[in-house]
């Protein structure tokens, strides 16, 4: 492999995560996300987690969730009913950070 | 210990703070409980980075010697990106890493580091548990008694919330609302792996030098800048970014992230690498400013990152000795009190004898500097500019440095107001 612009799912895979299948830590109502104009949630989460459907709707998997908390900071309108660290031993797994 | 059920002191986090705390308060013979969320120590935690050396010789001397540290920092760059165009500026001072001195500085993988520094505190005497979250804070009549962690309820005279920059801890001992985000940045960062001979050709090092290098004009003119350190055999490659710019510019920061890999005078750096990690992390831009009025109450404490212990000058960013010196700080405050309402006012003083807050005091006037909108795009492409002006030699004769001067500004749509008002900002820090 050589360096190139690397999609998100790519740089995710190079990534070590034990996902917590019975508790997801980031919940959101999509209830209120589709009311949110401004959806800051697409451009800043470094994983691209947040992305748009096919009918315009929010969808999100937090499997991929890197943890740094800034869709927590930047959810104006409180789409985000829940962003807790996942359990214990959990998440991701940083082997150099 | 207090009791035979009770702990002199519970961590909440195994990162720099909490071990340097823990290694300190254990060293002292009290019974200290470090839980950590993370598998491992350092799993959870990301850094630009590197660690000024001086804050591991506070914690123990000599302690940096055997630290689990990458390369010591012989050579300081910073780099202004406009286009394809770069101006690199390097500062290179033998004084900094003489033989049989202290190095001023070393990059850092915080995984490895953390560990090992957790291990310290281990051998020391301090208990560790990893893999375990806490969960919520016990309070009795208006003090923190201890913490909650799934089925478990345990106690200490002083409950240290070392957690870091998303400090749920202090919110949940009410000492602070939730992180602003006009004062947060988010910072993304690859690890690419290289041999340890070709890092050392590509940045002129000899083996075990390190470079560290800060990007100027590689976001998009969103508030923020890049970061290059590199590690004995990878390079540290990352972007700050303000998350509220971004999503003003409704621009993905990995995106802009991506090129900035992409960008002739970083590719050359690092082609033929392998991408081995991805992380992404948030860091408090608010300096001095940004600590909570409120560090304490009865039974608990705030240090590192979660109390708001980073500098970013611009020019160098500081968090993990801060960390550390904190860490030191409420140990020596444990130590020293008699009662557990003495612990916060004790921490406060040490932290002033540790000289930690009038380091972040003198450094409070670098956010209004670095609050300026045209540093990250304008001024650097005006660097690009001026230097293209005076390298330019193609036989045509040129108009005077002044003249010319004055017309890159106004190309960049800069005044000289602006310059002038800057330069007096600058003078100021």
């Amino acid at each position: 492999m050589s360096i190139e612009k690397m999609g998100a799912p790519a740089l995710l895979g190079l990534d070590r995560f034990i996902v917590d299948e019975e508790e997801a830590h980031i919940v959101l109502d999509k209830e209120i996300c589709a009311q949110c104009a401004e959806k800051p949630c697409l451009y800043v989460c470094p994983a691209v987690l947040y992305k748009l459907d096919k009918n315009g709707d929010i969808s999100f998997d937090y499997a991929g969730c890197l943890e740094c908390g800034t869709c927590r900071i930047m959810c104006k309108n409180k789409g985000i009913v829940k962003w807790v660290y996942p359990r214990g031993t959990f998440g991701i797994n940083f082997r150099f950070g | 210990m207090s009791g035979e059920d009770k702990f002199d002191a519970i961590v909440v986090g195994a990162g720099p703070a909490g071990s340097a705390f823990a290694y300190t308060l254990a060293r002292a013979g009290k019974e200290v409980l470090v839980i950590e969320r993370g598998d491992i120590p350092g799993r959870k935690n990301v850094t630009g980075g590197r660690l000024y050396t001086y804050a591991l010789d506070m914690l123990e001397e000599g302690l940096h010697q055997k630290a689990a540290l990458e390369r010591q920092v012989t050579h300081e760059q910073i780099m202004m990106l406009s286009g394809d165009r770069a101006v690199n500026i390097e500062f290179v001072n033998p004084a900094y890493n003489q033989e049989g001195s202290m190095p001023m500085s070393y990059t850092v993988l915080r995984a490895k580091f953390d560990k090992w520094l957790s291990g310290q505190a281990e051998k020391m005497g301090a208990v560790v548990v990893s893999g375990i979250k806490v969960d919520e804070l016990i309070e009795q009549d208006g003090q923190i008694v201890g913490v909650v962690a799934g089925e478990d309820q345990l106690f200490a005279d002083i409950v240290v919330a070392a957690d870091g920059v998303n400090s749920f801890m202090a919110q949940k001992a009410g000492l602070i609302p939730d992180i602003k985000a006009a004062t947060i940045g988010v910072g993304v960062k690859e690890i690419i792996e290289l041999p340890a001979k070709t890092i050392e050709e590509r940045f002129n090092l000899k083996a075990g030098e390190g470079a560290a290098r800060m990007l100027l004009g590689c976001t998009e003119g969103i508030h923020g800048g890049g970061f290059l350190y590199t590690n004995k055999e990878s390079i540290s490659l990352g972007c700050v970014f303000t998350p509220e710019g971004a999503a003003r510019k409704k621009k993905s920061i990995h995106e802009i992230f991506q090129d900035l890999k992409m960008h002739p005078a970083i590719y050359q750096l690092i082609e033929g690498g392998d991408t081995i990690e991805y992380s992404a992390h948030l860091v408090s831009e608010a300096g001095f400013r940004g600590i909570p009025k409120q560090l304490h109450r009865e039974g608990f404490i705030m240090i590192g990152d979660a109390a708001g212990f980073v500098i970013n000058t611009g020019y160098s960013i500081r968090g993990i000795d801060l960390a550390i010196l904190s860490g030191i700080a409420a140990a020596r405050a444990v130590i020293e009190a008699e009662k557990t309402a003495d612990v916060g006012p004790m921490y406060i003083e040490e932290l002033q004898k540790i000289k930690l807050m009038l380091t972040m005091k003198q450094t409070d006037k670098f956010y209004e500097v670095l609050e300026t909108p045209w540093l990250y795009d304008k001024a650097p492409n005006l660097a690009a500019d001026v230097f293209n002006h005076l390298f330019t030699v193609n036989g045509e004769v040129p108009l005077p440095l002044k003249t010319e001067l004055m017309r890159l500004l106004k190309e960049n749509d800069i005044s000289i107001w602006e310059l002038i008002k800057f330069s007096l900002k600058g003078v100021k820090v």
